[in-house]
């Protein structure tokens, strides 16, 4: 029985204790009994609608999320999730994560840093020196960039906080930025951490004003241009278009022309403070690289979505960003919206409704509006199945074939979501990823998609190369047919999925059939 | 039509035949004879983002033109210039970046322009812009399961111009939604198929039965063709001394593909959305736009003697604002300059219902209107491409009246 095959081969490839302990559990448990006893007696058999709702919670099964399931049950497990202060990385990727110079990096200072390079490279000749210049900028722009991404990426498959990272990737997507566009590269590592990090379980409001005050927002958006008598209305259409009410929430184009003179002045601080009239000089805000210069603000009277925006200066913007959020198409915007993420590509109704009465009576708290969510009857009745995004299913492949063992080079994973289309910071328009199966299940995508599960399956993708590109010392073959698969996956595979993988000649196409499967294509 | 342009055709035929038959001399490229005789191709070219056509088919004769862009306009006509605007007729023309390429072609009424083009959508928003456009349904349906290329496929498939279609995008496109799967596969790079027979076999015998099975099954069928295509063209074109590259391989490759077995082709090219910066004669616009039509003229190259039964149609989903705005930009606006392309067709031409450009004549005080729907142009020119009657074209554009603007 090819099943059995990984035991031998983790005893073959076995280097540290670890793989010799897994093969050591795995002859004891899943192969030795048939892979069909899984687990140890006294602990219950995991249904299948509690390794689906796992899925859903988490980027993808590993060993240690379903003990913590086991031990917890679906109510703890989820406020465990929503209040994950405490749950730590590995030493080793914290260690990792704390090393990358995008994890210490002042956005003021590098903005000021760049800009002041940008001039005088500008300044500089026609020549080898300007173009040599040019693009060691550029590539620690593209550095940085990717640095960031690698921190996401491995806090994405390690962390305990499963959920946490699901939303900050839910929401990073919402409020998409594309690295691409001026300084962004420099500032994306910053956005995640500071303007959508902190707020993922939070009032949605903050969250809001947390992206509307980030550099890399306003640059994206073009509002650091927006200014009285010379209105860039990019920012204000797509904060309700696409961060709160939707296309169909309800304002007009008159909204949008109102809202962008509301936001006349938001911008980015060069590092100098403008010289200002005392009167105004009062309403100058400033944190960080962010910037309210009321020498660019409109000041004349504003009606938006029919109310009168009160306040002078900043405070407009502060009461414009409640009126929008307060509307309730922005409760039932977001709430549909997550219920895509985490239900169905059309959740059912009633739900949609019941988390944005949550949104509405709780001032948009969305951990609250996660847990109507997640404890819905709709939920513990099943869902149906979900597909995986390509971010889901690379980042749930290596969760599951290396099952916690820290990976070391990310290219890999960075190289794989683009070929599927997906790359992190790489959404042109703002509109971010489609959460649809239809926009990522197409004929092209579902061989690329094949072609990953191979170079996974096969263990030569590279995931254990050292970043700086010295040879690599580790072997990373996977343990994908491993405990966690006869607990969790094998009792409830399909019969046509089963035939597949009894015809694998290998256990490299074992993995590859295993990965390529509809089972592990849908959560 | 007139005499006179019926002529033109007739010679331009005449003489792209004897070209064909040249190029076919035995010895030179098996191929040629391998490609299916006739059968209309269409390949439709989204520019997504809203490219701002003001300053592609540019409107010269109106002062209000120069006063509302004071930093982007593009200068008028001067023979003594290249950086000026190359006059079309006494109304409009060309941005000089697309010269030698687009321009090119229109003098070869091999191109056609239709301004005051676009969509009742009024939402300014791309995103439910260019998914109505896709969609192509009656006002007021949204049927996301259903794009109006899929739709003329699905009309074309009982008959005798049955047509294979694709799209050279990462992921299926919503214009091709529909009952029968269209395989989809980006032509930017094109490597070895990566499973063997029997893997693929496995592989596609898992999904049995499962609603992605026809998406598996023609994934895998297509990267072994292609690749297959793509390995024979290479090495049979590798005295040929122009290396192309980025949007121009791409092209290539397609017209290669729709020359041998495809005939409805689709591509999105990204990067129009320009609130900042656009440039005038040169800067951003110009360098997509030159970009693009580079790409446009070696598809049409590419595809040889079928480049007489091939109809490129370029849209977007809408105009930009006619004034610039605060950051030498301009903003989402309304009506939109389609394109028209193809080796035979009545080109050299700006068609359908126009108006004269002024201040007074935009639409809401900000654009252009929308004079000509894109779902009554389209209609039209698929019924003369495959001569459809009422029903088929009604299948695909439900609720409208063609209007037929005599392009082929």
């Amino acid at each position: 029985m090819i099943g059995c095959h990984p035991a031998r081969s983790s005893l073959r490839v076995a280097a540290t204790g670890l793989a010799l302990v897994l093969a050591l559990a795995l002859l004891q448990s899943g192969c030795a009994s048939g892979g069909r006893q899984a687990g140890s007696p006294s602990v219950p058999v995991l249904r299948r609608e509690d390794a689906l709702w796992l899925e859903r919670v988490t980027f993808g099964l590993d060993s240690a999320t379903v003990a913590d399931y086991r031990r917890l049950g679906r109510e703890h497990f989820l406020d465990g999730q929503l209040h994950p202060e405490g749950k730590g990385l590995p030493p080793a990727v914290d260690a990792e994560i704390a090393s990358l110079e995008v994890s210490h990096l002042d956005p003021t200072a590098t903005l000021a840093a760049v800009d002041a390079e940008y001039r005088r490279i500008k300044a500089m000749p026609e020549g080898p020196d300007r173009q040599q210049a040019r693009k060691a900028l550029n590539a620690q722009g593209n550095k940085l960039a990717y640095q960031a991404v690698r921190r996401d990426l491995l806090r994405a498959v390690y962390s305990p906080a499963q959920l946490q990272e699901q939303m900050v990737w839910f929401w990073l997507n919402h409020f998409s930025v594309f690295q691409g566009k001026e300084r962004v590269r420099w500032l994306v590592g910053d956005y995640e951490e500071r303007a959508i990090r902190p707020h993922v379980f939070g009032h949605f409001k903050d969250l809001v004003m947390a992206t509307l005050q980030h550099p890399a927002m306003l640059q994206y958006l073009d509002n650091n241009r927006n200014a009285v008598g010379r209105i860039n209305e990019n920012y204000a259409r797509e904060l309700m278009e696409l961060h709160t009410l939707g296309v169909d929430g309800g304002y007009s184009q008159q909204d949008v022309q109102n809202l962008a003179r509301v936001l006349t002045g938001v911008g980015v601080n060069d590092g100098n403070t403008p010289r200002l009239k005392p009167e105004l000089l009062r309403l100058y805000r400033h944190d960080g690289a962010f910037e309210f210069n009321p020498g660019r603000h409109d000041f004349g009277a504003k009606v938006l979505l029919g109310q009168p925006v009160p306040g002078l200066g900043f405070d407009e913007v502060d009461a414009a960003v409640s009126i929008i959020v307060s509307r309730p198409a922005c409760a039932r915007f977001i709430s549909r919206k997550l219920a895509m993420y985490f239900v169905a590509d059309t959740p059912p109704p009633a739900l949609i409704e019941r988390m944005a009465g949550t949104f509405m009576h709780t001032d948009g708290d969305i951990s609250a509006v996660l847990r109507t969510l997640f404890l819905s009857k709709e939920f513990a009745a099943g869902v149906g199945p979900k597909f995986k995004d390509p971010m889901r299913f690379v980042v749930s492949s290596v969760r599951f074939a290396y099952d916690g063992r820290p990976i070391s080079n990310t290219h890999p994973i960075v190289n794989w979501l683009n070929s599927l289309g997906e790359a992190s910071y790489g959404h042109q328009t703002p509109d971010g990823y489609s959460l649809l199966e239809v926009n990522w299940a197409s004929s092209g995508q579902m061989s690329r998609r094949f072609e990953i599960a191979r170079s996974i399956g096969a263990g030569n993708a590279g995931l254990f190369d050292p970043e700086d590109g010295s040879t690599a010392q580790a072997a990373g073959f996977p343990q994908l047919a491993n405990r966690l698969y006869y607990e969790a996956v094998e009792p409830f595979l399909a019969a046509r999925t089963k035939q597949a993988l009894d015809q694998a000649n290998s256990q490299q196409e074992w993995n590859t059939f295993f990965l390529s499967s509809p089972d592990f294509a849908y959560e | 039509m007139n005499e006179f342009r019926v002529n033109q055709q007739r010679r331009r035929l005449l003489k792209l035949g004897v070209a064909a038959a040249a190029v076919g001399l035995p010895g030179l490229s098996g191929r040629l004879y391998a490609a299916p005789a006739g059968g209309p191709r269409l390949l439709v070219v989204f520019l997504r983002g809203g490219y701002d056509s003001t300053n592609l088919l540019i409107p010269y004769a109106s002062g209000f033109y120069y006063e509302a862009r004071p930093n982007i306009a593009i200068a008028r006509p001067d023979p003594a210039s290249n950086t000026g605007a190359i006059a079309l007729d006494a109304d409009w023309a060309l941005a000089p970046a697309v010269r030698d390429t687009i321009g090119a072609l229109y003098a070869q009424r091999q191109a056609a322009f239709i301004p005051f083009a676009g969509t009742d959508d009024l939402s300014r928003s791309h995103f439910e812009t260019q998914d109505s456009i896709e969609m192509g349904q009656a006002a007021g349906t949204h049927d996301f399961r259903s794009g109006f290329l899929g739709r003329l496929a699905e009309t074309l498939a009982g008959t005798r111009t049955a047509a294979d279609a694709i799209a050279f995008t990462d992921a299926l496109p919503l214009a091709f939604e529909g009952a029968t799967t269209v395989p989809n596969l980006s032509l930017k790079n094109v490597g070895k198929p990566p499973f063997d027979e029997r893997q693929a076999r496995i592989l596609s015998e898992m999904y049995s039965g499962h609603r992605l099975e026809s998406a598996v099954t023609s994934g895998l069928e297509l990267r072994h063709e292609v690749a297959r295509e793509i390995a024979d063209e290479m090495s049979a074109a590798n005295r040929n001394a122009i290396t192309t590259k980025g949007f121009e391989l791409e092209a290539e490759r397609m017209g290669l593909l729709m020359r041998d077995k495809y005939r409805i082709g689709f591509i999105d090219v990204g990067g129009w959305d320009t609130h900042v910066g656009e440039g005038a004669a040169e800067g951003a616009l110009a360098g997509n736009l030159s970009s693009l039509g580079k790409g446009l003229q070696v598809f049409s190259q590419s595809l040889g003697a079928e480049w007489n039964n091939t109809v490129v149609v370029v849209l977007s989903e809408f105009g930009r604002t006619f004034r610039e705005n605060g950051s030498r930009g301009t903003d989402h606006g309304h009506g939109t300059v389609y394109w028209v392309l193809g080796g035979a067709i009545n080109g050299g031409a700006i068609l359908g219902a126009q108006q004269r450009v002024d201040r007074s004549t935009l639409f809401q005080d900000r654009d252009f209107p929308v004079l000509n729907d894109y779902r009554a142009l389209l209609g039209g020119l698929f019924r003369s491409m495959w001569g459809l009657d009422a029903r088929q074209t009604a299948h695909v554009f439900p609720a409208t009246k063609p209007v037929d603007l005599k392009l082929v």
